[in-house]
């Protein structure tokens, strides 16, 4: 296993290059223009001297190698050194990546923006399956009762129903009718005491209700299918044959048999919880990852959605690595040394 | 066997139905049948004849939904284990009746270690703790004869051959002493030297238990070789019952001898074609009024499509349900089958 990790690892390098080749290649053959959101009464000649002071006049190939050596030598250099409080290789001319429009280190940016989208998009992501795997093991088990039809009827509107619609419509039920939850979440907010943790928790509660309403759509959908496909199974008898106890065929034999494929989907999912949720936190004024994205790509800035990709792909082949691994652990038949 | 062995199991007028969209199915109708202490019952018929069905409403082991358990009887130890509860019965399942299936590939749990599930019924019926269960579940396994238990314990089904899973099957089944085994078809998903050496353990732990067997099976060369008692079932009922001699010296019912006849031989002159029964097993929609082998039996009479024949006792524990079985229909000396098979 630690072998096959390895040499996964090794072969995601040259991927993981290749990726970011293709995204800076996408983002050049974009018509966006970092000048595009300054005021009009800028005149064209200043515009261009601002491009050229961008670096935009240099070769692609040349920009592409500059942003390779800001991110995969220049950045951690300096992750290190914040840590130690060091200063090596000549720290001050040090050049990070950095973002058109606000002129700041763009890893900056991002260190900053990850709580939030952790706290209500990584939550959301926790509640769903929470409350998804039950979900699925109880409708597989009393297929066609009301708790299925039920679970059925709420997968079906968690599936269809768009957040920009869900969420505007608890925004309108609780907290302009019933004033029980604030509509925006303020990012300001600082958990001290007991008082402002609860504040915390109120205000990520609609967030993580829309979020975890398509989760738990999506997984207890497929818990379910996949706890029939067992339920089914030639050793499900063996083991009611042995007289083992419902509870212990249900929750030993068929759920652990049933995981597998789920979990597989789980670990695939975990990069979109990075990703942020980007129309979710349009709604609710989370300013996360998925609103610096958007605002990233209409200002044209380019070193921000060029490295904020880039991260994404990296969490991808990881969850594919991590989706694997968990596979190999959990289903014995499957090794890959 | 002899006559009068205290009995273990005792049924009494099974029915079993399936319901389906389209209608219900009668799978077991009015069957009884009992089973001596010891005792080796083989059980033949052919697919569809309602064989698994029968055994698995026993203990209650059919999914129900689709399947129901319209009435009967099944005495077992002073108790109706289709009136028991079910904490009763699972105290049953698996610690005096166990079960073998037919496809040893699929009937392991195949992410749990073969170690584990022969633990189980220990842990759960013998209250043994884990090291107890540990070394017992070795014992069995050595008992089928598995090489190096202790260390296969650890290991996955995928790891065992077919022979060699299903060798699991009845050491699982066999791990708390059961009084009855039953075994459906265990060797048919099986090659034949496998087969023959699963034969060879059964008949060699029956020796060494002593429990009563009730083996399934369409083979009737196994049924030759090892069954104290023959049971042949057809459309979901029994219509021909003796002890092993007498069923192939003399069976009594059209159905058996023509399942008798389509045995090819090995020795003697070599069949243009094999023989077969025509016709298919007749899928019953409603409780049987008439006998229902009639429409493929090449004596069949007026009386057969009218009254379904009921079983009547025609020798020394021969029981059969045929309108002819009195009126010579059973001459006609049907082949031996020794060699046939295995």
């Amino acid at each position: 296993m630690l072998n096959y990790t390895i040499r996964r690892l090794l072969f995601a390098i040259p991927v993981l290059l290749f990726i970011s080749f293709i995204i800076f290649l996408i983002l050049d053959l974009a018509p966006s223009d970092p000048t595009g959101n300054l005021p009009l009464t800028i005149p064209p000649e200043v515009r261009e001297k601002i491009r050229q002071s961008l670096g935009l006049g240099e070769p692609m190939y040349w920009r592409y190698l500059m942003w390779c050596k800001q991110f995969f030598i220049n950045e951690p250099l300096n992750i290190w050194d914040q840590w130690m409080g060091t200063c090596s290789f000549n720290c001050e001319d040090r050049l990070r990546v950095v973002s058109y429009v606000t002129r700041s280190p763009v890893v900056d940016l991002i260190v900053e923006r990850l709580p939030q989208t952790l706290w209500v998009v990584g939550m959301s992501y926790v509640v769903g399956i929470l409350i998804a795997i039950p979900i699925g093991v109880i409708s597989a088990y009393r297929q066609y009762s009301w708790f299925d039809q039920a679970g059925t009827f709420v997968s079906m509107v968690g599936f269809s129903v768009p957040p920009f619609f869900s969420g505007v419509l608890v925004i309108v039920i609780f907290s302009v009718q019933l004033g029980w939850f604030p509509s925006i979440y303020d990012t300001t907010l600082k958990v001290v005491d007991w008082d402002t943790f609860v504040l915390q928790l109120k205000q990520m509660v609609l967030p993580v209700m829309v979020l975890a309403l398509q989760t738990t759509a999506q997984i207890s959908r497929f818990m379910r299918a996949s706890m029939l496909d067992n339920l089914n199974m030639d050793y499900v008898r063996t083991a009611r044959a042995k007289g083992m106890k419902e509870r212990t065929v249900l929750l030993v034999h068929v759920l652990r048999n049933s995981l597998i494929p789920v979990v597989t989907v789980i670990a695939l999912g975990v990069p979109s919880v990075f990703g942020g949720a980007i129309i979710t936190e349009q709604v609710f004024k989370v300013n996360g990852i998925g609103q610096l994205l958007i605002i990233g790509i209409q200002g044209g800035d380019a070193p921000l959605v060029q490295t904020l990709t880039f991260i994404f792909a990296v969490l991808i082949v990881l969850a594919n690595l991590i989706a694997d691994i968990l596979y190999g652990i959990l289903d014995p038949r499957i090794r890959y040394d | 066997m002899p006559d009068g062995a205290p009995k273990v199991l005792d049924v009494r007028n099974l029915n079993t139905v399936f319901r389906t969209r389209t209608g219900e199915v009668h799978a077991v109708n009015r069957v009884s049948f009992d089973l001596e202490k010891g005792e080796l019952l083989g059980v033949v018929g052919e697919s569809g004849s309602g064989k698994s069905v029968t055994m698995m409403s026993l203990i209650r082991l059919i999914p129900s939904p689709p399947a129901e358990i319209r009435s009967g009887q099944v005495l077992f130890d002073g108790m109706d284990l289709l009136e028991v509860d079910d904490d009763t019965l699972r105290d049953i399942r698996g610690a005096r009746i166990g079960f073998v299936f037919q496809d040893p590939m699929t009937s392991l749990n195949p992410v749990f270690t073969v170690g584990f599930q022969l633990r189980e019924p220990l842990m759960r019926h013998m209250g043994m703790n884990r090291r107890e269960a540990d070394r017992r579940a070795a014992e069995l396994l050595e008992l089928v004869g598995i090489p190096d238990a202790a260390r296969r314990l650890r290991d996955y089904p995928h790891q065992f051959s077919g022979g060699m899973r299903q060798r699991v099957m009845i050491a699982i089944a066999l791990a708390c002493d059961p009084e009855v085994l039953i075994a459906d078809e265990p060797t048919t998903a099986l090659d034949v030297t496998i087969q023959a050496q699963i034969l060879e353990l059964v008949r060699e732990l029956r020796q060494k238990l002593g429990m009563a067997i009730i083996w399934i099976t369409h083979d009737l060369g196994v049924i030759a070789g090892i069954a104290d008692r023959v049971m042949v079932m057809y459309g979901g009922q029994v219509v021909e019952e003796a002890p092993v001699r007498a069923l192939f010296k003399e069976p009594r019912h059209p159905y058996t001898r023509a399942l008798l006849e389509t045995i090819p031989h090995v020795r003697g002159k070599r069949a243009e074609r094999l023989e077969v029964i025509e016709g298919q097993p007749p899928i019953l929609g409603a409780a049987p009024t008439a006998c229902p082998f009639r429409d493929r039996c090449a004596a069949a009479v007026e009386i057969c499509g009218r009254e379904n024949p009921a079983l009547r006792e025609v020798g020394a524990r021969h029981r059969v349900a045929c309108h002819l079985s009195d009126t010579g229909a059973g001459s006609g000396a049907a082949p031996e089958p020794e060699g046939a098979h295995v």
